[in-house]
């Protein structure tokens, strides 16, 4: 088990290498100036060409990709040019609040998913399948800043039940697991939670539907075992996969919830980037990329090493 | 946080207390802002106007304020810390500023002299230790005509700029001053600065999460009795994404946001609450290449298109708010002169114009036309420009677009018309924050500023124009300054420089508790005699 924890983290280097220069690439493609965050956009030639050349954006883009990662390697992220705070403060404060959220919403959505897929699977062709299978679409189809922007409607502006937007009246930083601050965190959560729901949902369902028609369930009930007992081996056999699937759901939770983070406002990674993104803040482009990169790549880690646990075949493979 | 059961009891905990709001303190007024984040709060504001609006000219003065008093009347310069200021008649390169005596810093420290010769060495000097080069890079480029700077006592300054400029006044009314005491009481670290910074200004900074939130306070012992806050707190909160703005001011959590979305603004108005605006100096205009071959060189062209556009018609698109434009400044605007041309809806004309220049149905005239589909201040682009294209149709002009991104598209409103990457466009639709002589007038035309060493992208240069540019520089009698002013608008109309179609109104809606604000016809605004009314 440790030479293949080891073996597959070595494997991450490489990746982790490709990801920063991708990361640090991808964003000098995109036209546009990130100098417009800092000055007055009638600034002169010439200040603008001193304020390039104080930030290293007159260097070639090599050169810039090798002070980057060399500044990186030190633990140093740089600084947002827009901003002028430190890169890393910027990224870890809004990750912590994008994880607050992605956990919430896993939370919600693993568990229903899960039942909602093992249900379909179990009353295959039934009426029950059909329906669970329509939620389960419905879930993976619906535009999820749409139906953010439907809740916020119904519960924030009609009944004024719970806040439309932000992490607390005193910000993310004042956060306390109390209503106050809690009813901030449902509509961004339940918002977010429903494609997974749908995702997990269907692919539990076509697990325990293959599983249960397998020869070894019949030799199972054939033994005389219990409908509880053949079950938890159904999920025992589904759950590598499953799980599989949970991980990439984390990560996209994760990386992914720019939209729903605009819609509510909510001061996590996916809102930091798309800002970032219009004010074409290099540095901090880079750094919440690579970071929510490395997260992916962790997760993948995880669930790979959790997967050989549950299921030895995979550790001999 | 990943205790699971902790927190599915605590949901549960939560869903048994749903319906429980919570309540603000009297007096407070939440302001959802389009920033995607809190402007630079160490003096010079970044975040453009907004910036200026939230941060500036309620936490600092500068020299020469804008006064934002009136709502009926176009805004003008009014004593801030300088109490008044001339120029020698010997030599009009020198300027003298007495300073308002008595004034005090948040920190309690005095304003002096020598504070704003440290404010602008701060912004001028890489040397000094005070240097700030994200305050520089806002504030530097606004006082170009400043060559020296002494305090002579402790209440008069004297500036000496690189030539005759009758401008200054309004170069200054940019500066913010902050406190040199406060700087070195936080171990000269602007970084330190930027959580408990220090002005003069009728509000004080009190708390501060970037991108998040800040908390501004009233300054009792403010310099003008008149501008001391009545409201206990600000709460400014960045929501740049309208559509959350516009959620948050109707479940509640803001009393006010600027600029909601026009499609949402009846909904607002039918749930009571209200909608603020007023003419203000900026325009929405597409900016004419001048190059060689232009189309747009021609005057009966420029005109024709001028007069294709049903700008009144343009409004419904716009939920009514804007003023259709006459001009390039706004009609109610000091410099506006009278202009012979009058830019109306006149299809007719135009197509005559159009006739004499030589098109027709038959032959018609393909321009390039660069835009962007969203932008600040740029209201609706898209639906505005199509509008435009259909306009112009009807004259004989066919309208091709080239699209880029907001952000691009200031580089190449800075790269000018000549270079490639406009890919040929022969004009721009950028619009223009014109509150001074130097930003309304002088920049878009002056032959010292062609792109790229400016932001005159057409490459325009008229011999006439560039005296009256002078003549501007070197009118130091406010009176006569304004004469010039007006002479070098009714140029920019009579020759029809520009397409001339709109002024924004600067909306913003607020909770019919929110009462007394005066919306002054500039990009700031005035908090002070705001109050909330439970």
């Amino acid at each position: 088990m440790l030479s293949y924890f080891l073996r597959r983290l070595i494997l991450v280097l490489p990746v982790a290498f490709g990801v920063s220069v991708v990361c640090f690439m991808l964003v000098q493609i995109a036209p546009g100036d990130p100098l417009t965050a800092i000055m007055p956009v009638d600034a002169t030639a010439e200040q603008q060409a001193a304020m390039r050349a104080a930030y290293g954006l007159d260097k070639p883009v090599p050169v810039q990709y090798l002070i980057w990662i060399a500044n990186l390697l030190q633990g140093d992220m740089g600084r947002s040019i827009a901003t002028g705070r430190p890169v890393a403060g910027e990224v870890f404060g809004a990750v912590g609040n994008s994880l607050l959220l992605a956990f919430s919403a896993a939370i919600i959505a693993f568990p229903i998913g899960t039942f909602l897929g093992f249900l379909a699977g179990y009353f295959r062709d039934t009426i029950m399948d059909r329906a669970v299978t329509a939620i389960s679409i419905a879930g993976v189809s619906v535009p999820n800043y749409w139906l953010g922007i439907v809740l916020v409607i119904i519960f924030s502006v009609n009944l004024g039940w719970l806040p439309s937007m932000g992490a607390g009246p005193g910000g993310s930083q004042d956060w306390h697991w109390d209503w106050t601050h809690i009813r901030h965190l449902i509509l961004p959560a339940v918002t977010l939670a429903v494609v997974p729901i749908g995702i997990v949902a269907r692919t539990v369902r076509a697990l325990a539907g293959d599983i249960l028609s397998m020869d070894f369930v019949q030799a199972l009930y054939a033994k005389g075992m219990s409908r509880g007992d053949v079950l938890r081996h159904v999920a025992r056999n589904a759950a590598a996969t499953a799980l599989s699937v949970m991980g990439l759901q984390l990560g996209y939770l994760l990386g992914g919830s720019i939209l729903i983070e605009t819609v509510f406002n909510w001061p996590g990674s996916g809102f930091l980037l798309s800002n970032a993104i219009f004010q074409r803040d290099l540095p901090l482009l880079q750094g919440t990329i690579l970071i929510l990169a490395m997260f992916f790549v962790a997760m993948n880690l995880i669930v790979d090493v959790a997967q050989a646990a549950i299921d030895p075949r995979i550790k001999r493979s | 946080m990943l205790n699971f059961r902790k927190t599915l009891s605590a949901l549960a905990l939560s869903v048994a207390f749903m319906g429980a709001h919570g309540a603000m303190a009297e007096g407070t007024l939440r302001i959802g802002m389009t920033a995607a984040d809190i402007p630079l709060t160490t003096g010079q504001t970044d975040q453009g106007g907004e910036g200026m609006r939230f941060m500036g000219y309620t936490v600092y003065d500068a020299l020469i304020n804008w006064d934002l008093s009136s709502a009926d009347k176009p805004s003008e310069l009014v004593p801030g810390l300088a109490t008044e200021w001339s120029v020698d008649p010997e030599d009009t390169t020198k300027w003298t500023l007495k300073l308002r005596e008595g004034v005090k810093f948040h920190d309690g420290s005095d304003f002096t002299a020598e504070d704003v010769v440290w404010n602008i060495d701060k912004l001028l000097d890489e040397n000094s230790e005070q240097y700030d080069p994200r305050q520089s890079a806002q504030g530097k480029s606004r006082i170009p005509a400043i060559a020296s700077y002494t305090a002579v006592d402790d209440h008069t300054l004297e500036i000496v700029t690189k030539e005759p400029d009758a401008t200054l006044p309004y170069q200054l009314a940019w500066i913010m001053i902050s406190s040199r005491a406060n700087w070195e009481a936080m171990d000269k670290d602007w970084e330190k600065v930027a959580a408990s910074p220090s002005g003069t200004g009728p509000w004080k900074l009190e708390a501060f999460v970037p991108r998040e939130r800040a908390e501004l306070v009233p300054n009792p012992d403010y310099w003008d009795a008149e501008r001391v806050p009545e409201l206990d707190k600000i709460v400014l909160i960045p929501l740049p994404e309208p559509n959350a703005r516009s959620a948050a001011l109707l479940s509640g959590q803001v009393d006010w946001i600027e600029a909601p979305a026009p499609d949402t603004i009846p909904a607002m108005e039918s749930n009571g609450f209200v909608i603020s605006s007023n003419a203000y100096p900026h325009n929405w205009t597409w900016h004419l290449s001048r190059l060689e071959g232009s189309p747009w060189n021609d005057i009966r062209v420029r005109k024709a298109a001028n007069l294709a556009i049903d700008r009144e018609g343009m409004g419904a698109l716009l939920g009514g708010l804007m003023i259709p434009a006459e001009g390039f400044l706004p009609p109610g605007s000091a410099w506006f002169g009278e202009p012979d041309f009058k830019p109306t809806y006149d299809l007719e004309a135009a197509q005559a114009l159009m006739t004499e220049a030589g098109y027709g149905p038959d032959n018609r005239l393909s321009v390039k036309a660069l835009i962007s589909p969203s932008g600040s201040g740029q209201m609706l682009p898209l639906p505005m420009n199509e509008y435009i294209q259909q306009s112009l149709a009807e004259a004989w002009i066919d309208v091709e677009f080239m699209v880029v991104e907001w952000n691009q598209m200031i580089n190449l409103w800075r790269a000018g018309a000549e270079d490639p990457s406009v890919e040929g466009s022969q004009s721009i639709n950028f619009t223009y924050f014109i509150q001074d002589p130097f930003t309304g007038l002088i920049r878009h035309l002056d032959c010292n500023l062609i792109a790229p060493n400016g932001t005159n992208w057409g490459h325009y240069c008229d011999d006439e124009m560039q005296a009256l540019f002078e003549e501007i520089k070197t009118t130091f009698d406010p009176e006569e300054q304004v004469k010039v002013l007006q002479r070098t608008h009714e140029k920019y109309v009579n020759d029809a420089l520009f397409l001339m179609v709109t002024h924004d109104v600067a909306p913003r809606a607020m909770a019919p508790k929110v009462k007394g604000f005066v919306q002054a016809q500039n990009w700031y605004q005035d908090f002070s005699s705001i109050t909330i009314e439970e």
